[in-house]
């Protein structure tokens, strides 16, 4: 796995009442984190849906970081709750899909732990690195794209065969 | 139209069933030979490819395909109709979405060959035999149709201008579909011919409160024939799948399967139904939601049990080596 050089790309969606108010103090207290991570700003951590997450996965991220109150704090009073009763299910989903347990997280960060989030952040980039970039199966691609040719197989898509997988 | 329409039905990966509903339109079957020729048929009738090869560009009025696309035969029947018709009908939740064939993108290409060919306990092949495109004998080069590395959707390689969900589609649609055929008012290209809600809100069961206290599987209980399935614990995939099927499995007092693919708008049929059943935990501990979802048996396929090839990720990710 090339590695060297990576930097992943991690979408990160906050909720506007706690983590997003986090990711700014982290940013005016000039604490430093990797700018790896791409910020959406939601209502609530309970708005966010498993689609979200796997859209982003099927949009290139290497990693997706949700974020929310800590549990009782929710601006409309459970909505952290819902995010975490989805998260539990779309975990074993991300996992029975082939996607490792370390490219996300469902975190609760508060307004004042601006340090907390950049550590978070932190932590995540680095295990993502450890693993490595996010690939949806390329020969699959390949085989789409062979598609646009018409309707008589082509040699060299036969040629692919035999029970080898490109990984 | 004039004269007879001419059609053509195929089936590529499935299991034969959507051939069976056709037949279970019963009577009509007479109506649809007074209305139409039929030009291919591999399940029923004796054509060969080169005779369609051989026909003009549009000259089929309609194809119906059956079945998701799983190697390269398949595929180029699909070129092949799609060039010879001038509507080309995904027929079935296979044709639609992948179906239960599908299932299959949770596993490589190598994994299947593999336990197909070889581990299997009735399977005696110790020299690891596999298919393989081609081989040469003496007599010269042999070729069979090449094995996809996944499972696809029609839609991914031909334009698809109606599709008829369900597994397979209920009668009452197909002879909806034939008549709009027949009378020559067919609605937008892109039309889904099913109902516009979910199979949730057209369920006539008893709804309350949406709250799970115990997930349990269809066998393990005997639920009241009244109330929500979901209400009582069975995983019901009827809030994200849409509706129009006429509510039969519901009616048997079984949860909905999610044969009808995502709804309108809906990108991820998994993604949606996961919501719904997280929504039905209520707590605020997070052991006991934990618990309650480690009760969701195989959250992957019994949410995609359907509609794998259609959503957003296709399958399991398998990582390339660079």
């Amino acid at each position: 796995m090339k590695t060297v050089g990576f930097e992943p790309r991690i979408v990160g969606i906050l909720c506007n009442w706690c983590s997003y108010a986090g990711a700014d103090l982290a940013g005016i207290s000039r604490i430093k984190y990797p700018a790896n991570i791409r910020i959406l700003r939601v209502m609530c951590s309970g708005r966010v849906e498993p689609t979200f997450v796997l859209q982003a996965f099927a949009s290139g991220a290497d990693g997706v970081l949700v974020s929310g109150c800590h549990p009782g704090d929710c601006h409309y009073l459970e909505g952290n709750y819902k995010a975490f009763a989805r998260k539990e299910l779309l975990e074993t989903l991300l996992e029975q899909m082939g996607i490792e347990k370390e490219r996300f997280r469902l975190t609760w960060v508060s307004a004042n732990e601006g340090e907390l989030f950049a550590r978070i952040v932190g932590e995540m980039v680095r295990e993502i690195k450890k693993i490595g970039p996010f690939y949806l199966p390329k020969s699959w691609m390949h085989e789409l794209q062979e598609n646009k040719h018409g309707f008589h197989a082509e040699e060299k898509e036969a040629a692919v065969g035999g029970g080898v997988v490109e990984r | 139209m004039s004269g007879k329409l001419k059609f053509a039905f195929y089936w590529a990966a499935s299991c034969g069933g959507c051939d069976v509903a056709v037949l279970d339109i019963n009577e009509k079957i007479l109506d649809v030979a007074e209305l139409a020729d039929i030009y291919l048929w591999p399940v029923a009738l004796d054509f060969k490819y080169k005779d369609i090869e051989a026909l003009e560009d549009g000259f089929l009025d309609v194809s119906f395909f059956n079945g998701a696309v799983r190697n390269s035969e398949q595929k180029e029947i699909a070129h092949l109709l799609r060039k010879k018709s001038k509507v080309m009908v995904a027929f079935g939740s296979c044709a639609c979405f992948g179906g239960i064939p599908g299932l299959a993108n949770l596993y490589s290409k190598e994994e299947i060959l593999s336990t197909v060919y070889a581990e299997t306990p009735s399977t005696v092949n110790p020299e690891k035999v596999i298919p393989r495109p081609r081989f040469s004998v003496q007599e010269g080069e042999l070729t069979i149709p090449e094995f996809f590395t996944a499972v696809y959707k029609l839609a991914d390689f031909v334009n698809v201008d109606y599709s008829l969900p369900g597994c397979p589609p209920p009668v009452s649609l197909i002879i909806k579909a034939v008549e709009a055929i027949a009378g020559g008012n067919l609605p937008p290209v892109g039309t889904v011919i099913a109902g516009e809600k979910t199979v949730c809100d057209t369920c006539k069961k008893k709804k309350d409160e949406k709250r799970v206290v115990e997930f349990k599987r269809p066998h393990e209980i005997i639920p009241d024939p009244e109330k929500c399935l979901l209400e009582q614990g069975i995983v019901c995939c009827g809030p994200g799948t849409r509706g129009g099927c006429g509510g039969r499995c519901m009616e048997a007092n079984m949860p909905c399967r999610g044969c009808f693919g995502p709804n309108a708008g809906v990108p991820d049929q998994g993604a949606k139904i996961a919501s719904a059943i997280a929504s039905t935990v209520v707590s605020k501990s997070e052991e006991e939601m934990k618990r309650l979802a480690a009760q969701v048996a195989d959250p992957a396929g019994t949410f995609y049990r359907f509609s794998l090839p259609d959503s957003l990720l296709r399958g399991k990710a398998l990582r390339r080596v660079e």
